[in-house]
């Protein structure tokens, strides 16, 4: 099957799971896990907003790594962004330039991570961890300075407003030129039709009330795609990752690629950031970033340093948050959703022979089943750290399906 | 040639400092403060003796988070994880101490084998992924710091959590017995009496310090360790395991993380809050750099550290700026101690590859001339 064809048949899949989940989870669980958010209209819009700090942090990392560059920094770069967002908000009344601000800064940011690593020859990770440690101070400090002048507190900035949200027409009942559009897959979704009204449902979350910047997000995926893998540009800043040596013999600047490679990655963390404080949040809060630039490294490794795989990664992961906020119900009836998925994977590698794998998954297929028949409530803390665990997981299953750029996190200096 | 090595081991750290005061002195003046009476204050306040005590309290989990983090470092392990090693483990020392009732020492002795016992699995496991499917350790322990944090603390957190302490969310106390004594004897007779009580765990970091010391440079363990960490295959080579070697460098990494909480569980707090202390992992990792994770190198790097840590608090109360600049300056000190080593190392190769030229170019010359004397003398 090819890549494409095998993609659509997984996410058809996935849908058809996630609605008999929906249906049953209550039923099998006496009520402890009915919801009727995961395959809502709302959720999935909501999801989508959340997911899209992850998806810059994710996309982010793997321009650096692409570039031959580690950057564990992202979680600083991504708070630099909101804080710089949040100010350039206020500072100008415009969220298009809180954006930009959030942007700058992150490359700046970023940019000194490339001196020191690229320039300098410094360990990657110890520039990250500088970048981790300095930025939470950066962000307290200068929240004491600016953020009391315009009605804040040394924690967090007065509110802010993003940019308006829109909704598709015809599908999702946006507004053309002034005619109210009929809202197709809203009355789809409300005709309760088994797998017809949830697939409807997960398909207005993508059309309905969008904003500009999260739209924006999104086309960073194909775009990012398209720089690397379509273009000169994407071509030398790869070979800077694989193979330095024999890109520097061609003539290429690998110093200016990986320069390259760091500070976009810088700009799209400091996207990310900006984003989560002047449009999801409307405002920035110390510690709001809460990790979702580590969550960001784990979808690209995930992702397996591809811009797809990243961007699936972070929409799952942006979903499974967004559900913790919405309905405490909802994370346990995602638990048999993992058991189903789980479930058909064994199944799989039975039917290809590979015992030892199909025993394993059965095995822990069955310890999640009857720990989310047993238990009461999920804890709340479970989907916030699935990333997390997921990312280990992948790493002790699949290896053999990921390969990250081969110099990647090696210090090249030019002989 | 002696006194000119020396002055290269010594130029990286102070060349840092420098940078790390100008930056500072920019950030100060950037926010309207004027850096030498914002230096002056610092100073002056620094040398208070209740200042003094609190270095040294501060130095303290410094310290150990140091020594975790140079035992990886001196085989080319990066245990990024120290910050959840010791939070996992503080926590549930604190739990252990809170629920267990036993005479005195052996009271502090279990909390203390709890908490070494916690950070050795939690660094363990990255080990064993490391060595059985190769994993990267910092990737493994980056995402074991947040199921450590986000996860299992913050979880169990909200089960243990005594009701009835009212608004903040923390375990129980640990009684009298599961205490550490304080050493404020000596701090009275060193600087006189002060407000602050001086932590005895700093005893057991100095015991650690010299473990490690001994542990690196007079045992087996650590010359495995720091020939897997100079030549892996040099070390198989000559019959050193490099996976139990990793494993067992991540477990003695893990277990010294787990000590890093005890100073403030033990001292101070007697509990685990939400306001426990928090980055002092990341905080190790700037310490073991600018101490060159030597024993005696770390504890001076920790004490300015400490130092800094406490004497900038200062700031904030005269109004110069907010105490955060600390963070920044962590920050700055760690990259720039990093790059100026890399230009010394770059200097030091430059230098050697001029002396060589030098020494075969004048033995050639040598060589060249002995025919021409032998001629001319016949």
């Amino acid at each position: 099957m090819s890549g494409r064809r095998r993609l659509v048949a997984l996410i058809v899949l996935g849908v058809v799971l996630l609605a008999l989940t929906e249906r049953y989870a209550g039923n099998v669980t006496g009520g402890r896990a009915a919801t009727d958010d995961l395959t809502s209209s709302g959720t999935w819009s909501i999801a989508l907003g959340w997911s899209i700090p992850i998806l810059m942090a994710g996309l982010g990392g793997m321009f650096s790594e692409r570039s031959g560059v580690v950057n564990i920094g992202l979680e600083g770069l991504l708070i630099l962004g909101t804080w710089f967002g949040a100010y350039g908000t206020l500072l100008t009344g415009s969220p298009w330039l809180g954006m930009l601000f959030a942007m700058v800064a992150g490359g700046l940011g970023a940019l000194i991570m490339a001196v020191a690593t690229v320039t300098f020859g410094v360990d990657h990770i110890v520039a990250g961890t500088a970048i981790l440690v300095m930025a939470p101070g950066v962000g307290r400090y200068l929240s004491g300075l600016i953020f009391p002048g315009y009605g804040g507190s040394i924690t967090q900035s007065p509110t802010l407003r993003g940019t308006s949200t829109f909704s598709l027409p015809i599908l999702a009942g946006g507004n053309l030129f002034g005619w109210e559009s009929p809202d197709l897959l809203g009355s789809i979704e409300d005709s309760d039709v088994l797998l017809l009204s949830e697939a409807a449902g997960i398909l207005r979350g993508f059309v309905f009330q969008m904003s500009w910047f999260t739209l924006i997000g999104l086309l960073a995926i194909p775009l990012s795609a398209w720089v690397l893998w379509r273009t000169r540009f994407g071509l030398r800043l790869r070979s800077a990752g694989e193979n330095p040596d024999a890109a520097d013999s061609l003539g290429i600047d690998v110093y200016r690629y990986k320069y390259f490679g760091v500070i976009i990655s810088g700009v799209l963390a400091g996207y990310g950031g900006g984003f989560l404080a002047v449009q999801l949040s409307g405002l920035y809060k110390e510690g709001q970033t809460q990790g979702k630039g580590f969550i960001g490294l784990a979808t690209m490794i995930f992702g397996n340093w591809r811009p797809g795989g990243t961007a699936s990664g972070a929409l799952l992961f942006g979903f499974t948050e967004t559900l913790r906020l919405r309905d405490p119900a909802a994370p346990h009836a995602l638990l048999l959703f993992v058991v189903l998925v789980l479930a058909l994977v064994a199944l799989r590698a039975l039917i290809q022979r590979r015992f030892r794998v199909a025993a394993g998954l059965g095995v822990g297929c069955g310890l999640v089943a009857w720990y989310s028949l047993a238990v009461d409530k999920v804890p709340n803390q479970l989907p916030q750290i699935t990333p997390f665990i997921a990312v280990i997981v992948v790493l002790l299953f699949a290896t053999r399906r990921l390969r990250m750029p081969a110099a990647d996190g090696q210090i090249w200096i030019k002989q | 040639m002696m006194t000119k090595s020396r002055m290269l081991a010594l130029a990286p750290p102070v060349a840092s400092l420098i940078v790390a005061f100008v930056v500072s002195s920019v950030v100060l003046a950037i926010s309207g403060a004027n850096p030498f009476t914002a230096f002056a204050n610092i100073i002056e306040f620094g040398f208070r003796p209740n200042t003094l005590v609190e270095t040294i309290n501060w130095a303290t989990p410094l310290y150990l988070s140091a020594i975790a983090v140079a035992i990886g470092f001196r085989m080319n392990l990066f245990n990024i994880g120290v910050e959840g090693q010791y939070i996992i483990a503080a926590f549930m020392a604190a739990q252990v101490g809170h629920v267990v009732s036993l005479p005195p020492v052996l009271h502090v002795g279990a909390i203390i084998i709890t908490a070494m016992v916690t950070g050795g699995i939690w660094a363990g496991l990255a080990g064993l992924l490391k060595v059985t499917r190769n994993i990267n350790e910092v990737i493994s322990t980056i995402m074991l710091n947040s199921i450590a944090v986000g996860g299992v603390v913050s979880y169990l957190l909200g089960v243990w959590d005594v009701e009835d302490e009212g608004l903040d969310t923390a375990l129980g106390d640990i009684p009298p017995s599961g205490q550490f004594p304080s050493l404020n004897w000596a701090s009275d007779a060193l600087v006189g009496e002060t407000r602050s009580n001086l932590w005895g765990f700093v005893v057991v970091a100095v015991v650690v310090g010299v473990v490690y010391h001994l542990l690196i440079n007079r045992t087996t363990i650590g010359y495995d360790l720091r020939a897997t960490g100079s030549n892996p295959t040099a070390a198989e080579a000559s019959g050193v395991d490099p996976r139990r070697t990793i494993v067992v460098a991540m477990i003695l990494s893990g277990m010294v993380a787990g000590l890093v909480g005890l100073p403030e569980l033990l001292g101070s707090s007697h509990s685990y809050s939400l306001r426990f202390t928090q980055g002092l992992g990341f905080g190790g990792i700037a310490v073991a750099l600018l101490g060159r994770n030597h024993a005696a190198g770390i504890a001076v790097s920790a004490l300015l550290f400490g130092w800094l840590g406490r004497a900038s608090g200062v700031l904030e109360v005269r109004g110069d700026a907010p105490r955060e600049i600390i963070s920044i300056i962590t920050g700055v000190i760690m990259l720039s101690v990093v790059v100026a080593y890399a230009v010394a190392e770059r200097y030091k190769r430059a230098e050697e590859a001029r002396a060589a030229a030098a020494l075969t170019a004048s033995n050639g010359a040598a060589n060249g001339g002995g025919p021409a004397e032998a001629g001319a003398a016949s």
